[in-house]
């Protein structure tokens, strides 16, 4: 307890210490943001695009609480959606609870509940699993995800079996004409706490205790010297990340106006970790781009091609492989180098080497589809079409090309990647000569 | 870097605004049914063949011209049998300028789907949206949660039990019975109506065991057939499908137990191989509205071209019911606004793929007709022409029950536009 | 009542069939109908040839966790895969061959896994090797559902096995059954042979309790790993291969049983084989015998004449069986161990 209140004393000193400019230059962003935010309706008009946008929103909130541990603290959970699951659970029958007795309780105040439900679990299973660390913390975040998910096919009365607990969104008071009954209206909603959400944990993250969380990630003896326990670190962190988790899951419920079981299985708690990781656990913005990208190809690479499933994880595993910081590590990358004035050097090789990654991307693809077509489809014949182009995926030429686009893929980045790292290496020792620290 | 990142901002939302421009110019000429069912994962066995069959059946409707003068089309969208994406998919379906939603796998998704349409239409006046539900069968959905906006083609599991039971009302060698179901919320509407029918129908029938185990993750059946075989039970009722019912089987083929299986979806992916592969011949008993072995000449005849395009049996002879019924309203109503095309269905008399004449009840848009059960095993190849799954086995129909015999009371309280 | 006799004690009266359940001096009958005796010793056996399957698979993933420290999360999809490549050897050329070489091949695969994918990511730390696992396990399901399709394929118990062996009171019990518990306790024991009584095998115990000893002592640290990954991959494919005619061979497979085998590991002990045994034959009967019992707290205190409100929670929890709640043993075993002996049973390290 001393420890959050050292901290929030000390947190206050730094913002009264920043001069006004700064506080301008770090307010920039968020300014950016939330004009992109309240412009984005405009552009993308349709429905469907305001269902995905909402659901961006969603995770994003999800995956910026999940770094709060992964990347900030160096927890790794496979149980993160049991937090997000309840805070839905809580919000539908909170507002169930206020459509009935007709308590004055606004819906857009209503995602606290989630999030006060999230912390509240947070808080009694984040005291069990936190005093481990490491693999062990995986593993009991793993059981009690099993656990609270196996739950709720016992506890019938609370999370309403197999469908799950319904609620309507625009029974409750109206502050103003806005109904939220409209996809458009509820955007705006997840909007707006996304953009909350997002600058407080931002806001923790340049805390003294954000910086307690990263020494704890980085070495819990030593942040132990200077005078800080590094379970109790894990412990409050651990409990703010299920607060955030619950405001995530508790738009999710007024989202879909439903929660159920899904809310919180093994599958949700695998994709927010995908997403976070995927966009970079490195960085702040990274969980968000995960995010973004995530839920879009969620929602649309299903329509597209039927083993999404695997491009999915053939995305992942490259990027673990390739770009462990994520996407927003590839671009901090590059952040040296750009302020050096230098990226024009890396152009040339980059626009080289993006001919042998469509090349393999495309051979990629059709190796799947063609398996596919003929494995999986075999009842639709091998007629099929690829990026508008039709062809039988019985003919041999078909395979022939994919096996010369592959091979002249493997060709390629050998000639490239010589230039490739040369024309890195040189970027980067400028950069350095230059004064900016890489 | 801006200027670039904008104008590929600003040729997305072109397309995207054009792309829903279109969708809107292309619905006025097809009647866009938006198929929500998994098309991916472990779900997509049954799935794919359900989209099959509608994409079987808007072919047999647009070669007779459609309805209205409009052709059909049916788009499929994948659910992963999860509700929160059916909502979204649904939502897609819709923007895409279907105004006709069809799902049938799994209750939840149902009941999901049902909330969704309810309030979709009250959003959204003029633009009524139809679920037509094609085969998920708890009661509840044309029961307390019963729509007018829902429309259901399969028999719910009460009036399975109902034809089940009285089926069984007069065999006196079934003495003792244990239930065995998935631990969700159809496996205990099933349980529970077993229950209260056999207790009034047969009173003195002893129900040995009345187990539940969860869903989908049991890998070895042992432990549970070691109890029906300790309980003494010489039949077996339960609503497991695919892996539940092949795995439960299998077990009870291992463990020789030798009683008579009274199932639902016997008939199921993989059910038939599964029966095959333990040797219950004729053991096995499942109810159905049609078996492909019984039926008309004309239905027989979709049999055969259906199993030559797809190499699959006809699992789903409730979708041509449906199809046909909505053809039929929608030449009716001679539109294909939501409303009038859902008032044209209620009350409507229809004759079924497998014969005899079926209709939709107003009070709570189930449809009836009669069901038959059937034994699968060992068949006659001269008169019997269908096997099941290359197993050789088929299904044969020993049962027929009359439509007053699968007729249940309701507690639908309607609200009507 | 006694401090001693206040835990609910069971006891199976032979004469009347019935469990009798005491407190202290108080003694409550609990009607079963059926012969419990042969409950019981279907449910033991039942118990012990699926723990000792899970051993199967569990060996594997400790080892590969002494050695590479790696939580393998795509352990399972080995299992599947192993069923799968059986299945199809099966069908060219029988059951048998397929049980030597599906593991053979799966051990292949393993290696070139290890060799061209885990190998890489090493240097990014046990996270990121830890999340490769992950997304492997992603892809391999895919590719199978691609390959074989989706719905479960039609593996045979093989024909020369196919009878069953003996008949306990009526229940018959299939030589297959017995066959899969002959060949777990057989590469049980060959395990333990090789890793106690052959020099390679010491190299392996010694990485476990001091991984780096080994490698300052100048082994191919890396061609070690390779191999012990392949056995991992090959022990798993084993048991896909036995378990697959038994149990159901599809695509889900691996997802059913992957989780449980992490309860294994970690409630054995991370790193400890004999506490992979234990943990592995614990789940199984625990598992085994909670299936086997209705009881509920309803039935258990039905002399107090106390009903909780229908339609509450206390009322859900009053009525729920064992049986029901024998999913969740495990993860509740496993909460608890972590909580109270976070070693394991027989570990000695805590990550």
């Amino acid at each position: 307890m001393s420890d959050t209140t050292a901290s929030n004393s000390r947190s206050g000193e730094t913002i009264r210490a920043n001069p006004r400019s700064s506080a301008l230059r770090a307010a920039g962003p968020w300014l950016l943001s939330a004009a992109a935010l309240v412009a984005l309706p405009f552009i993308f008009r349709s429905d469907t695009y305001l269902t995905v946008m909402s659901l961006m929103g969603i995770a994003i909130v999800f995956a910026l609480s999940y770094n709060m541990m992964l990347g900030q603290t160096g927890m790794l959970s496979f149980g993160h959606a049991v937090y997000y699951g309840l805070g839905a659970y809580f919000v539908v029958h909170g507002m169930n609870w206020a459509i009935a007795t007709r308590a004055p309780i606004p819906l857009p105040l209503m995602p606290l509940v989630g999030g006060i439900a999230g912390l509240g679990f947070a808080v009694i299973f984040g005291w069990l699993s936190t005093k481990r660390s490491g693999t062990t913390f995986s593993m009991i975040s793993l059981g009690l995800a099993e656990l609270v998910g196996s739950s709720s096919l016992i506890l019938r009365t609370f999370f309403g079996g197999e469908e799950g607990i319904t609620t309507n969104r625009t029974k409750l008071l109206r502050l103003t004409d806005w109904s939220f009954g409209s996809q458009f209206q509820m955007y705006y909603l997840i909007a707006a706490w996304c953009l909350i959400s997002a600058v407080v944990m931002y806001a923790l993250t340049r805390t003294p205790f954000g910086r307690m969380c990263n020494a704890v990630r980085e070495n819990p003896e030593r942040a132990q010297f200077v005078g800080y326990n590094p379970q109790v670190v894990r412990y409050i962190a651990f409990c703010l990340s299920g607060f955030f988790a619950g405001i995530a899951g508790a738009l999710a419920g007024i989202n879909f106006e439903l929660a159920n079981a899904n809310l919180f299985g093994a599958a949700q708690s695998g994709t927010v970790l995908l997403a976070t990781f995927i966009g970079g656990i490195g960085t702040f913005v990274g969980p968000v781009l995960g995010a973004v990208l995530v839920s879009y190809l969620q929602v649309m690479l299903s329509d597209i091609t039927e083993v999404w499933q695997l491009y999915f994880g053939l995305m992942f595993i490259a990027v673990v492989m390739f770009a462990p910081g994520g996407l927003a590590g590839l671009v901090q990358m590059h952040a040296p180098v750009v302020r050096a004035g230098v990226i024009g050097r890396l152009m040339p090789s980059y626009l080289m080497a993006i001919v042998p990654a469509l090349l393999l991307l495309l051979g990629v693809v059709m190796l799947i589809e063609m398996t596919v077509q003929l494995a999986v489809k075999q009842s639709e014949g091998p007629a099929m079409k690829l990026f508008g182009i039709g062809f039988n995926a019985n003919q041999p030429w078909p395979w022939l090309l994919m096996v010369v686009l592959l091979a002249s893929a493997y060709a390629l980045f050998r000639l490239v990647s010589p230039r490739l790292s040369a024309a890195w290496d040189s970027a980067r020792v400028t950069a350095a000569e230059r004064g900016i620290v890489i | 870097m801006i200027a670039s990142s904008f104008k590929r901002r600003a040729t997305f939302a072109l397309a995207a605004i054009t792309s829903v421009w279109c969708g809107a110019a292309l619905a006025q000429d097809t009647i866009k049914i938006g198929y929500i069912d998994p098309l991916s994962g472990p779900g997509a066995t049954v799935g794919e063949v359900g989209l099959k069959t509608f994409q079987f059946l808007v072919e047999e409707l647009n070669a007779k011209g459609g309805a209205a003068g409009k052709k059909f089309e049916v788009i499929g969208y994948d659910n992963k049998t999860n509700p929160q994406e059916s909502l979204i998919q649904a939502q897609k379906a819709v923007d895409a300028g279907a105004r006709i939603i069809t799902q049938g796998n799994g209750s939840g998704v149902a009941a999901a789907l049902v909330d969704w349409v309810n309030k979709y239409n009250e959003r959204n006046p003029g633009k009524e949206v139809l679920y037509l539900n094609y085969a998920a069968v708890d009661p509840i959905l044309t029961n307390d949660k019963c729509s007018f906006w829902h429309f259901r083609w399969d028999a719910n599991s009460d009036i399975k039990m109902e034809a089940l039971t009285n089926y069984m009302k007069p065999k006196t060698n079934i003495k003792k019975v244990y239930l065995i179901n998935q631990d969700y919320s159809f496996g205990q509407s099933l349980r529970t109506i077993a229950r209260t029918m056999l207790k009034a129908k047969r009173p003195d029938i002893e129900i040995v065991g009345d187990e539940l185990h969860p869903l989908l993750k049991v890998t070895d059946f042992s432990p549970y057939i070691a109890k029906i075989k300790a309980s003494g039970a010489d039949t077996v009722i339960t609503g497991n499908w695919s892996q539940d019912f092949a795995l439960l089987l299998k077990a009870a083929a291992d463990a020789g137990l030798n009683v008579e299986w009274y199932t639902y979806y016997a008939g199921g992916t993989g059910g038939p191989t599964a029966i095959k592969q333990t040797g219950l011949n004729h053991k096995v008993f499942a109810i159905v509205e049609s078996f492909p072995n019984d039926e008309l000449p004309s239905a027989r005849e979709t049999e055969k071209a259906f199993r030559a395009k797809y190499n699959t049996t006809v699992l789903y002879p409730r979708a041509f019911n449906e199809m046909r019924m909505l053809a039929a309203a929608i030449n009716k109503a001679n539109s294909t606004d939501g409303a009038k095309v859902a008032q044209a269905l209620e009350d409507m008399k229809f004759e079924v793929y497998g014969g005899g004449e079926g209709f939709i009840r107003k009070d709570d848009h189930q449809f009836f007709q009669p069901m038959y059960i059937g034994s699968f095993g060992d068949i006659d190849k001269a008169k019997e022409p269908f096997d099941e799954e290359g197993t050789g086995w088929g299904w044969r129909q020993i049962a027929k029950i009359d439509i007053k015999d699968t007729m249940l009371g309701n507690t639908c309280k309607m609200t009507r536009p | 009542m006694g401090r001693a006799s206040s835990l609910p004690l069971n006891l199976w009266d032979g004469a009347t069939g019935n469990w009798v359940v005491s407190f202290g001096t108080q003694h409550f009958l609990i009607k079963r109908r059926g012969n419990v005796l042969e409950l019981v010793l279907i449910s033991t056996l039942n118990g012990v040839l699926y723990g000792l399957l899970l051993f199967l698979m569990a060996s594997g993933l400790t080892l590969i966790f002494s050695m590479m420290g790696v939580l393998n999360f795509a352990h399972a999809s080995f299992y599947m895969l192993g069923a799968f490549v059986g299945y199809q050897i099966s069908k060219w050329a029988g059951f048998w061959p397929g049980l030597i070489f599906a593991p053979l091949i799966v051990g292949g695969v393993g290696m070139l896994v290890e060799r061209f994918g885990l190998r890489n990511v090493h240097k990014n730390g046990h996270v990121a090797e830890l999340l490769f696992t992950f997304g492997l396990a992603f892809v391999m399901e895919e590719l199978v559902q691609i390959v074989w399709g989706k719905a479960p394929v039609d593996y045979r118990v093989p024909a020369l096995l196919d009878f069953s062996a003996f008949t306990i009171f009526s229940t018959n019990y299939p030589a297959y059954k017995l066959f899969m518990l002959a060949i777990s306790l057989a590469i049980f024991v060959g395990l333990f042979a090789m890793l106690t009584r052959t020099r390679v095998g010491l190299i392996v115990q010694a990485a476990l309790t001091h991984p780096n000893m080994v490698a300052h002592l100048g082994h191919n640290v890396p061609l070690i790993f390779m191999l012990v990954f392949g056995v991992g991959a090959g022990l798993a494919a084993i048991a896909g291969v036995i378990a697959g005619p038994a149990l159901v061979t599809q695509s889900t497979m691996a997802g059913l049983l992957g989780p449980i085998l992490f309860v294994i590991v970690v409630v054995g002990g991370l790193g400890s084989l004999s506490g992979a045994l234990v943990a592995s034959l614990l789940i199984g009967l625990l598992q085994t015998f909670a299936i086997s019992s209705n009881v509920s707290m309803a039935d258990l205190f039905s002399f107090s004449g106390f009903a909780p409100q229908p339609n509450t929670i206390l009322n859900d929890l009053w009525r729920v069986s064992v049986a029901q709640i024998a999913p969740i043993l495990p993860y509740l075993l496993l909460v608890l161990m972590l909580i109270f002996r976070p070693t394991g049973l027989m570990g000695n390290r805590e990550s």
